[in-house]
C-alpha cells in the first residue's frame, strides 16, 4: 500500500474492475448483497443446516411456541418450524432462478429484436407486451395459474411470463439508445453482420440495466409466487414453500402467531435484500450517473 | 389536445383487442374438451352436444371469438357455471368494493407517499431522508398478505381498534386500505422526492428563491405543482396493482370483491366467471392508465406534441 501507483491502480482500470470498486462503496448494494449471499447458502446447506426433517411431524408437540429444542417452534402438524423455512429457501431459489431465467430469455430477444429490428416487429412486440401489462400486478399470472392449473411448474412459468415485458422493454430501451452510438455505427461501416453486432456489441453493453433488472425481479417473483401459494393457487402444501407455509398456518393465528410470522418474515428480507442489492446496482452501474 | 387523446385511443384499441382474446383464450388453452368443462366430468355425449351448441363450441374458433367480443360489447360475459348467474350480474355485485377498497388504499398512499417525499427531498441527505428511502424499501418488500396479518393480529386480535375481518361499515376497510397502500406509499415517496429533486434544480425555483419568497411558498407553490405532473402516471399504475394487490387483501381480511370472486372462480373451474372478471380488470386498468395520461398531457403541454 505504500507503493503509490499500486494503490492508485484499481482506479480507472477497466471499466469491470472499476464497476466492482462502486459497488463494493455502495452500502445498499453491499447489506443487499450480503442477505442474497447468505439466502443462496441457506438454500445450499439447508439439509446440513436443518435440525430436523422439513416433512415429518410429531403430533404430541404441535403448534409449541420457539424454545430450546425447537428454536422457531412447531406448526398445526408438529413440525420444526425452522426446518420447513430452511428448506423453503430451496424451493424459492429454484422459483427464482427458473422464473427469472424464463423472462431474461425470452424478454430480452424480444427486446432485441424489438430495439433492434424496428418498424412494424418493435410496434408488434410491444402491443404484445403491452396486451400482457394490461393485466396489472398478480392477474396475469393468477390467469395462466387459472389455464395450466396449480404446482411448481406452473408457479415458475406464471411468475416468468409475468415478468417477460420488464425485461422486453428494459433490453429495447438500451437497445434503442447504443444501436445510433458510433461504436456501433463503426462496426456497421467496416462490414460486421447484424449477428456480431447484436452478440458483440449490442448485449454485452446492455448487461449492466440487465443485472439490475434482474436483482429486481428476483424480489418481484418472490412476492408473485408466495403469492399464489398463499391464495392456494401455487405451490401445495406439504411443501414448505413460504408462501404455503403462511397459508396454512392462517387458521391457528392467534393461538401461535409465530407459525405464520416467521415465513413472512424470511420473505420479506430475501424480497428486500435482493431490492437493496437491485437499487444499490443501479445508483453503481448506471452510466448516467456518473460524474 | 383532441389530436393527443384521439391518437391515445387509437393505441388502446389493440390492446384492448389484444385483452378480449387473451381473455376468451383462457377456455382454449386449458387442457380438455371446452364443453366437459363447462358441463362437467360426468356430462353424457348428449349434454355435451348440447352444451357444445349452445356456446358454440361447434363453431370454428374465430367465429366463437367474435360471438363472444360482440357478447362482451353488449355486456353478456356468459353464465357462471357454479352459481347459475350471469357472470356480468356477478361483477356487478362484486367489482365495486374492489375499486372501492384500491381508491382508498390510492388515497392512503397519496397522502403518506407524497408527504415522506417532499420531506425527503427539501432535507436531502438527512436522517429522515435516509429514513424515508429505507421506510420505502421495506414498504415495497413486505408482501401484502403477510403485512395484513401482523396488522390484523396487532389491531384486530391484541388492541381490538379494528374488525379482523368482514364488510359493512367504515372501520372495516382502515386495515385493509392500510395495508394495500403500503406499497403504493413507498413507490410513490420514492417518485416525488426524485421528481422533487429536480424541479428543485430548475431555474424558476431559484428565481423564486431570488425574489425573496418563502422557502414554503417556493415548494408548496412554485416547486410541487410541478413535481406532482410526472408523479400523475404513477397514480394510474399504481391504482392498477392496487386492484392486483386487492386479490390477496380480501383474501387476507375475506371482503366480498372481485379478486376473491377470481380466486373462488379458479378454485371451482368456473371459467366464465375468470374469463369476465379479467377482462373488465384489464379493462379498467387500460382505461384508468388512458385517464392518467390525458391528465398529463393537460397538465404538461409538451407531452401533447411528442
Amino acid at each position: 500500500m505504500s507503493d503509490p501507483a499500486r494503490a492508485a491502480a484499481p482506479r480507472g482500470s477497466g471499466f469491470w474492475a472499476d464497476t466492482l470498486h462502486r459497488v463494493v462503496r455502495n452500502r445498499a448494494a453491499v447489506a443487499g448483497g450480503t442477505v442474497v449471499v447468505l439466502f443462496i447458502a441457506v438454500a445450499l446447506f439447508a439439509p446440513v443446516l436443518s435440525p430436523y426433517d422439513p416433512l415429518k411431524g410429531r403430533l404430541g408437540e404441535r403448534l409449541r411456541a420457539p424454545s430450546g429444542a425447537h428454536w422457531l417452534g412447531t406448526d398445526e402438524l408438529g413440525r420444526d418450524v425452522l426446518s420447513r423455512v430452511l428448506h423453503g429457501a430451496r424451493i424459492t431459489v429454484q422459483i427464482q432462478l427458473a422464473a427469472v431465467g424464463l423472462a431474461l430469455a425470452v424478454g430480452a430477444a424480444l427486446g432485441l429484436a424489438a430495439g433492434y429490428i424496428g418498424r412494424w416487429v418493435d410496434q408488434l412486440i410491444m402491443r404484445l407486451m403491452d396486451i400482457l401489462m394490461a393485466f396489472p400486478g398478480i392477474f396475469l399470472a393468477l390467469a395462466i395459474i387459472a389455464a395450466l392449473g396449480t404446482g411448481l411448474g406452473n408457479v415458475i412459468i406464471a411468475a416468468g411470463i409475468f415478468l417477460v415485458p420488464q425485461f422486453a422493454r428494459v433490453v429495447r430501451a438500451s437497445v434503442l439508445t447504443l444501436k445510433d452510438m458510433e461504436f456501433v455505427q463503426a462496426a456497421r461501416a467496416l462490414g460486421q453482420g447484424d449477428f456480431a453486432i447484436v452478440f458483440r456489441y449490442l448485449l454485452p453493453n446492455s448487461l449492466a440495466p440487465i443485472i439490475v433488472q434482474t436483482s429486481l425481479r428476483m424480489a418481484t417473483v418472490l412476492l408473485t409466487a408466495s403469492g399464489l401459494s398463499f391464495l392456494g393457487l401455487g405451490v401445495q402444501p406439504p411443501s414448505p414453500e413460504w408462501g404455503a407455509m403462511l397459508s396454512n398456518a392462517r387458521s391457528y393465528m392467534i393461538t401461535a402467531p409465530h407459525v405464520a410470522m416467521i415465513p413472512g418474515l424470511a420473505i420479506a428480507l430475501v424480497v428486500l435484500g435482493f431490492n437493496l442489492l437491485g437499487d444499490g446496482l443501479r445508483d453503481s452501474l448506471d452510466p448516467r450517473l456518473r460524474e | 389536445m383532441i389530436a393527443y387523446i384521439t391518437r391515445r385511443l387509437l393505441l388502446i384499441a389493440p390492446v384492448l383487442l389484444g385483452v378480449s382474446i387473451g381473455s376468451f383464450a383462457l377456455l382454449q388453452l386449458v387442457p380438455g374438451d371446452p364443453a366437459m368443462i363447462l358441463a362437467g366430468q360426468e356430462a353424457t355425449e348428449e349434454v355435451l352436444t348440447r352444451i357444445r351448441h349452445e356456446h358454440g363450441l361447434d363453431q370454428p374458433v374465430a367465429i366463437q371469438f367474435l360471438v363472444y367480443l360482440r357478447n362482451a360489447v353488449g355486456g353478456n360475459l356468459g353464465i357462471s357455471i357454479q352459481s347459475r348467474q350471469p357472470v356480468a350480474t356477478l361483477i356487478a355485485q362484486r367489482f365495486p368494493f374492489t375499486l372501492r377498497l384500491a381508491f382508498l388504499a390510492i388515497l392512503v398512499s397519496a397522502a403518506l407517499g407524497v408527504v415522506a417525499g417532499i420531506v425527503a427531498a427539501t432535507r436531502r441527505n438527512s436522517m429522515l431522508d435516509l429514513a424515508a428511502l429505507l421506510g420505502s424499501l421495506v414498504g415495497i418488500s413486505l408482501p401484502i398478505f403477510w403485512l395484513g396479518l401482523l396488522m390484523m393480529l396487532v389491531f384486530s386480535v391484541r388492541l381490538q381498534w379494528f374488525p379482523a375481518g368482514g364488510s359493512g361499515t367504515a372501520t372495516h376497510l382502515v386495515l385493509p386500505a392500510l395495508v394495500l397502500g403500503a406499497s403504493s406509499s413507498a413507490v410513490i415517496a420514492r417518485m416525488t422526492r426524485a421528481s422533487m429533486l429536480e424541479v428543485l434544480r430548475q431555474d424558476y425555483v431559484r428565481t423564486a428563491r431570488a425574489k425573496g419568497l418563502r422557502e414554503q411558498i417556493v415548494i408548496y407553490r412554485h416547486a410541487l405543482k410541478n413535481a406532482m405532473i410526472p408523479i400523475l402516471t404513477v397514480f394510474g399504475l399504481e391504482f392498477g396493482y392496487n386492484l392486483g394487490g386487492a386479490v390477496l387483501t380480501e383474501t387476507v381480511f375475506s371482503l366480498p370483491g372481485l379478486g376473491r370472486l377470481i380466486v373462488e372462480g379458479i378454485f371451482a373451474r368456473d371459467y366464465p366467471v375468470v374469463q369476465g372478471a379479467m377482462l373488465v380488470v384489464a379493462t379498467t386498468f387500460v382505461l384508468v392508465n388512458l385517464l392518467t395520461d390525458i391528465a398529463y398531457a393537460f397538465f404538461d403541454p409538451r407531452i401533447r406534441y411528442e
